[in-house]
């Protein structure tokens, strides 16, 4: 066994520990933060697996930006766990039979089928990043400015349902604000420099009952 | 040595494992969204181990654009999350019945 079995098999436990504790944590947050280990095992196998730049994007963009947004919005909301977790266990028997068949099923087929020990080489003596450049934006530079206007929709859709307008906000409104004229805020009075003083009238008796 | 088969059944485990979480968190949708995030996981790590194994750069394109999808994704989806427990203060998948499908 070799130092890189060791790794893959270290990450491996991580990982799927992780991913278990993912599932049936208690906390939401703690839920998170477990996912966060469990993309930084993933990471790790990918750097076995040498495809640097993706394993070193996971890390930035996914857990850098991604994750945290998931740990913001669990943070923000008040969540009762109590009623979210009623009966979590009552269907953990066939939870468990459905995954381990699903499971067994998957590894029995590709345990068998794929018994490829040799990596074949990338034919390029290119770094990773640089081959995986080269190929983003001559072959896949159509998909890569979909993919660009993907996340342009995510952003202003993101944007657009979370957007609320206050009642009492106070905001300005540039359009109005232009399109003013003086004689709606000022209106001249002529009236005369000195009045006179009208003359004091007699005041009322008071009749007495 | 570790075999392209060995990086598979990883993917296999992790992939059932997130079957299971989306069995058990029925209710939470939160938890519902990170299962989904380990799935899409598990495929991206049987795109990078074909790849490599393969010898071919086309898979690590594909887990690039997996990557940008998966991240509109969970954007949009805690987006609709925030504004369900905004109007209804709660998360529970059960009281999601205003439509009565």
């Amino acid at each position: 066994m070799n130092v890189q079995s060791a790794f893959f098999y270290l990450f491996s436990a991580i990982l799927l520990f992780a991913a278990f504790r993912v599932i049936t944590a208690r906390n939401p947050v703690h839920a998170a933060l477990y996912l966060v280990l469990a993309f930084f095992q993933a990471s790790g196998i990918w750097m076995l697996l040498r495809a640097e730049f993706l394993s070193i994007s996971l890390v930035l963009v996914y857990i850098g930006a991604v994750m945290v947004l998931f740990l913001f919005v669990v943070m923000m909301l008040d969540i009762n766990l109590d009623l979210l977790r009623q009966g979590f266990w009552n269907h953990f028997p066939l939870a468990a039979t459905l995954g381990a068949v699903v499971a067994l099923e998957l590894a029995a087929v590709v345990m068998t089928g794929f018994r490829v020990y040799t990596p074949q080489p990338v034919p390029t003596d290119l770094s990773n990043t640089h081959a995986l450049g080269i190929v983003l934006y001559t072959e896949y530079l159509y998909p890569v400015q979909i993919a660009a206007v993907i996340l342009l929709v995510a952003l202003i859709a993101a944007i657009a349902l979370t957007l609320r307008e206050r009642k009492d906000s106070k905001a300005q409104n540039p359009a109005d604000q232009v399109r003013v004229r003086a004689q709606d805020r000022v209106s001249l009075v002529k009236m005369d420099p000195v009045k006179p003083t009208p003359a004091p009238e007699a005041a009322p008796e008071e009749k007495q009952p | 040595m570790i075999s392209l088969g060995h990086y598979l059944t990883l993917g296999a485990i992790l992939f059932a494992l997130s079957i299971v979480g989306i069995f058990l968190n029925r209710k939470n949708l939160i938890v519902l969204l990170m299962a989904i995030e380990l799935m899409l996981l598990a495929v991206n790590m049987n795109f990078v181990a074909f790849s490599h194994y393969l010898g071919d750069m086309q898979g690590q394109i594909f887990v690039f654009f997996i990557l940008t999808v998966a991240a509109a994704e969970s954007a949009i989806g805690l987006a609709i999350l925030v504004l369900l427990f905004r109007n209804r203060a709660s998360i529970n998948v059960d009281e999601l019945n205003s439509l009565k499908g």
